[in-house]
């Protein structure tokens, strides 16, 4: 893991805050995202994870606090922001009107990048997201998977410093997901900070080095996925069918252990070593059993008392 | 206040602050014209002409001449003003809210280094050349139709500055569409503007019988309120020379009371659409 002392502020927000008229939609945050990071927004649906990116490309002003993105003022220095960003949106935005390469190349020419440079960016573009073939159809023509991608594409047209992706796999299926997350790793590795919205917990624990769980406007929590885990869940958590009558052993046997029912299900947490949970399942034969790592979800859950899915 | 706090209000009234990059927003949409230039051009050529023929050379055997001229003469001029009302106009009405809230096309543009302000700018821009485009061909049809008419349409090559006049009355009807653009709920809302606004300015302001034959109020209603009778003025002036006299003014008096009115309501809708626009789109 990075040291983060050492190195550079690219995002710092204190108090931000957005109202819609009366409605509060990001209520008093603070975080910073340091250079190089890879910085994941967690919540449910309207959480005002979209608000906040929203701010920090300027598509929205804030309503009061502080944001600064690069050390420049987002009530001043849109422009400037601006250039250095890039933005993948949440919603479908691609311009209907043109062909695929098309796309890029209007785009590109909103960053004041010269013809045959943005043609040669645009073609490289194609080839890392596999979009070659389409090159010259219609958007019309493009699966949803592809369209994420040409719009993650366009976001690295001004080959940006700082790169915001809106919920990037938001119904793609495995496999175009996977592609996405490779894309993310690859720009890491070359330094590029990363600020990442999703409320799929997988993506969030995979993908980033550090996760800021957000409801209602709130930032709850904060930390990388491990400490995360490690303070509120534990290491391991044991799942079975619920049955009043194992109550009295698992007390026995767990003691301290949180324990959860789920519907007609039961969850043992537990913060001990691995393999806690293998001596009892060799006492007791138990069926529909399940051993496994505590992970962000148990977390989430944890702090909110409900699932991600279900707001 | 420490730098990087917010105005506590969302951004006040004011003069945009616009750069070259206006010239992308429009260019993009010019991009969009050339590519479909078939379907765009072709059709536009044949309503002035229905026009035209129906009105013109139909309609006007049974109409003795208006003041002196053939009532074809009289129509052609005003056929060119409204190319202009309605090319700006539905340009920046249905095509603009296309754009903005069911392709959403200005959420990407905004995300790049150009600005809310430059992309509502690009599309009256736009809007304009939109206008300037169509009064262009209505402008040739008339020019042409002129070569089989007792008296030519055109009387001399001034004619050629309805092109010019075409922008900036463009950028009028444009920058009002804005506005209403800026206001609409839903793309039907449109109906109102279009029956409220364009439908009675098409009728009353001139352009299939003179203003002159209504009562003095209501000349002096459409010279106050109604910027197609300005429009229809300027290319009169231009294509035939003289202007009927609303109001019992000079035809030199007419140009400049309209120039001015154009120009004056040019600027302040102009400004107000892009201000209605930002506030819709930013907050
Ligand atoms: N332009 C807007 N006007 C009014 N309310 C809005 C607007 N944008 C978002 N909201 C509200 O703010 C809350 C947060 O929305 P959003 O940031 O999109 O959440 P998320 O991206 O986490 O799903 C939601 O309740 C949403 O309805
Ligand atoms: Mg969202």
């Amino acid at each position: 893991m990075m040291d983060m002392s050492s190195s550079e502020v690219l995002i710092e927000a204190s108090g931000l805050t957005k109202k819609f008229g009366e409605f509060v939609a990001v209520d008093h945050i603070d975080f910073e995202v340091h250079r190089g990071e890879c910085v994941g927004f967690l919540g449910p649906n309207g959480a005002g994870k979209t608000t906040t990116v929203r701010m920090m490309y300027c598509f929205l002003m804030p309503t009061s606090g502080v944001l600064k993105v690069a050390g420049l003022s987002v009530n001043t220095s849109c422009r400037e922001i601006k250039a250095l960003v890039g933005v993948a949106q949440q919603e479908d935005n691609l311009d209907p009107d043109f062909s695929v390469i098309k796309n890029l190349t209007v785009y590109a020419r909103y960053f004041d990048i010269p013809k045959a440079e943005a043609l040669k960016r645009a073609e490289e573009l194609l080839r890392f997201f596999q979009l070659e073939e389409k090159r010259d159809v219609s958007i019309m023509a493009l699966s949803t998977g592809m369209k994420r991608r040409l719009i993650f594409a366009r976001a690295l047209l001004n080959k940006p410093q700082i790169l915001l992706l809106d919920e990037p796999t938001t119904g793609l299926d495995p496999q175009a997901r996977h592609l996405v997350w490779d894309e993310v790793r690859l720009l890491k590795k070359q330094q590029v900070t990363v600020i990442l919205t999703t409320h799929y917990m997988d993506e969030a624990q995979i993908l980033c080095d550090r996760i800021l769980i957000v409801d209602q406007g709130k930032i709850i929590e904060q930390g990388t996925p491990a400490d995360l885990i490690k303070k509120h869940v534990g290491t391991e958590v044991l799942e079975m069918d619920y049955d009043q009558k194992l109550m009295p052993l698992l007390k026995e046997a767990f003691g301290e252990a949180r324990m959860e029912r789920l519907g007609e299900r039961i969850q043992i947490f537990t913060d001990q070593p691995h393999g806690v949970f293998e001596g009892f399942l060799n006492e007791h034969k138990l069926q529909n059993v399940s051993i496994r790592n505590a992970n962000i979800e148990d977390v989430f859950l944890k702090l909110t008392g409900r699932g991600l899915r279900e707001t | 206040m420490s730098e990087g706090h917010i105005r506590k209000s969302p951004a006040k009234f004011s003069i945009p602050r616009l750069s070259y990059r206006v010239w992308r927003v429009w260019r993009r949409n010019i991009d969009v014209f050339f590519k479909t230039v078939k379907v765009n051009f072709f059709p536009s050529l044949l309503e002035p002409m229905l026009y035209l023929f129906a009105f013109g050379f139909g309609l006007g055997g049974f109409i003795p001449n208006i003041a002196g001229q053939p009532y074809i003469n009289f129509i052609a001029p005003a056929l060119v003003a409204v190319a202009i009302m309605n090319g700006a106009f539905y340009e920046c009405t249905f095509a603009s809210f296309v754009r903005m809230y069911f392709q959403k096309t200005f959420d990407a543009i905004v995300a790049t280094p150009v600005s809310v302000e430059e992309v509502v700018a690009g599309e009256l821009l736009w809007g304009a050349t939109r206008a300037t485009i169509n009064a262009s061909i209505v402008l040739l049809v008339v020019a042409m139709a002129g070569l089989f008419t007792p008296v030519p349409l055109v009387s001399s090559p001034l004619f050629l500055l309805a092109v010019p006049l075409a922008f900036f009355g463009g950028l009028l009807f444009a920058s009002i569409a804005m506005c209403f653009t800026a206001a609409a709920s839903n793309i039907d809302f449109f109906n109102y503007p279009t029956f409220l606004f364009l439908t009675p300015m098409f009728f009353l302001c001139g352009t299939f019988f003179p203003l002159t034959s209504l009562p003095v109020a209501a000349q002096g209603l459409a010279m106050a309120v109604l910027p197609l009778t300005h429009v229809i003025n300027a290319t009169r002036a231009l294509l035939v020379g003289t202007v009927e006299p609303i109001l019992g003014l000079s035809t030199s008096t007419l140009l400049l009371v309209s120039s001015i009115w154009l120009v004056t309501a040019t600027c302040f809708f102009f400004v107000l659409s892009i201000n209605l626009m930002k506030k819709r789109l930013t907050s």
